[in-house]
């Protein structure tokens, strides 16, 4: 088989998640993106071991050995990633990453960002009281 | 990249023989037996389930309804378990199907389900960088297709013979070579499994604390009608000294208890702001833990302090009483609460406050 083949492949489904991860709104929906690049690079190292263990005599089956551990690792970052994100749904009451904009600097203090600023001020008069 | 176009050229208008013969010719010792247009049947079906794959991603990546886009993901995720098994990488693939399929693709629906997803289309979908974002993957897509094409143009798998990634060969070399990282991946599983429980668990916690603070009601003061305030003041005085009564003069069943905690550090530690009204004010911020006596962290005490400024009614002028000299600090505390309050809202004092003496 022509290496072209999943290599293109692969290329294609990355970007692919690229576009996902730059242009979709719900958390879930990115995280679903992240996992679409992992399995393009998953490709990718199956694709260059199964090369590589012909052509250069490669008996340490590396490719192989890291597509196992980023499954692995993809399944523990879906699971965190969830777990933030129902978290973050829970106190915000939305998933929508755009509206999480708590530590974005802006011209714009709106929404959040003002009742963050007046909770730390109350805070600090709070502190002051309490001296 | 011009060697595979004259390729393609000649094989185009002629039959596959001859084409053969020239691009041979052409490319050298690395493609003796091959040809970009005589494809074998492994290439044939590796196409069109790649592009199966690619179609579907696509889908997932566009489509405005939430729940396809986790389903066509399962076709994505399957072909390119078809993929695996075509590039006899058969181990592969199972735990392909085994952990995408099975279980990621099934966290993915249960996050939609608990976040509220909408079932149908959600127009808001897509954020509004989407055309940026369509730019910047297409470049990509071209570069890398680009290069990848250029550098691997020569490059051929030999599929034949013994299968280089049998599960015999990859449970060889995982348990001979990668022995140590196999490990302590399970270690990494362990951690996230934790963190994810950590994760989940806390808000729980945090929302099922004011029912634990309020089954304590009955040891309020009976004056007061919503005496909730009384029950953590008795719960703090348990391990504290004694608490001292601050009374309103403003209304006459409007009281505070201010309670000095002998064990404390800091002056004001934790006022109890939403035992005030009932265990269930809908603010966000609400819901760092109120009313647990013993927090020990100032900084969120005091935010609670805040929103109790806001809920709470009564304290504009609280003279408390001190019957010890460690309640000088409670009262500075009370006055430190004081801007906020309404004296609209009857007999929700100010609540609690623990000083060090």
């Amino acid at each position: 088989m022509h290496l072209a083949y999943p290599a293109v492949l692969a290329a294609l489904l990355f970007c692919t998640g690229l576009y996902g991860v730059l242009a979709r709104r719900n958390a879930i929906l990115v995280l679903m993106s992240v996992e679409l690049m992992l399995n393009a690079v998953n490709l990718n190292l199956v694709a260059f071991d199964v090369w590589l263990s012909e052509a250069a005599q490669d008996t340490l089956h590396s490719g192989q050995a890291l597509t196992l551990f980023t499954i692995a690792i993809a399944a523990a970052e879906i699971g965190i990633g969830l777990a933030i994100v129902l978290a973050v749904h829970r106190n915000r009451g939305t998933s929508d990453i755009d509206k999480l904009r708590d530590t974005a600097e802006g011209p714009e203090a709106d929404g959040p960002d003002s009742d963050a600023a007046a909770a730390q001020a109350d805070r600090a008069g709070k502190a002051e009281a309490a001296a | 990249m011009t060697l595979a176009v004259a390729t393609a050229a000649v094989a185009g208008v002629t039959a596959a023989a001859p084409a053969h013969t020239a691009h041979t010719a052409l490319t050298g010792a690395a493609a003796e037996t091959h040809g970009f247009l005589s494809p074998t049947g492994v290439e044939i079906a590796f196409l069109l389930v790649g592009l199966v794959t690619f179609g579907a991603a696509l889908v997932t990546v566009t489509t405005r309804q939430l729940v396809h886009a986790a389903l066509w993901l399962v076709v994505a995720l399957g072909g390119l378990a078809v993929e695996y098994l075509l590039l006899t990488a058969e181990f592969i693939a199972w735990v392909q199907v085994l952990i995408y399929v099975g279980s990621v693709v099934v966290l993915l629906l249960f996050g939609l389900m608990l976040t509220k997803a909408p079932i149908g289309r959600s127009p808001d979908a897509d954020s509004g960088n989407r055309w940026a974002a369509l730019t910047v993957a297409v470049a990509a897509a071209a570069a890398l297709v680009w290069v990848v094409v250029d550098a691997f143009r020569t490059t051929w798998i030999d599929l034949d013979g013994p299968a280089a990634g049998s599960t015999a060969v990859t449970g060889a070399s995982l348990f001979q070579n990668w022995v140590l990282p196999f490990e302590a991946l399970s270690v990494l599983l362990l951690a996230a499994l934790v963190g994810a429980i950590v994760l989940s668990r806390k808000a729980k916690a945090e929302s099922s604390s004011p029912p634990v603070n309020s089954r304590a009601t009955p040891g309020g003061s009976p004056t007061v009608p919503n005496s909730r305030n009384h029950s953590i003041g008795r719960k703090g005085s348990v391990s504290g000294t004694d608490p001292v009564e601050a009374t309103s003069p403003g209304k006459a069943t409007g009281s505070a208890v201010a309670t000095s905690q002998a064990n404390a550090t800091s002056p004001v530690k934790a006022i109890s702001p939403a035992n005030t009204t009932g265990p269930a004010v809908p603010k966000p911020a609400s819901q760092v833990k109120p009313a647990s006596p013993a927090k020990p962290k100032p900084t969120g005490s005091a935010e609670t302090a805040t929103d109790l400024a806001e809920v709470a009614s009564g304290p504009a002028d609280v003279t408390s009483v001190p019957t010890e000299p460690g309640s000088g600090p409670a009262e500075a505390a009370a006055d430190g609460a004081e801007p906020g309050s309404s004296p609209a809202e009857p007999a929700t004092g100010p609540a609690k406050q623990e000083g060090a003496p």
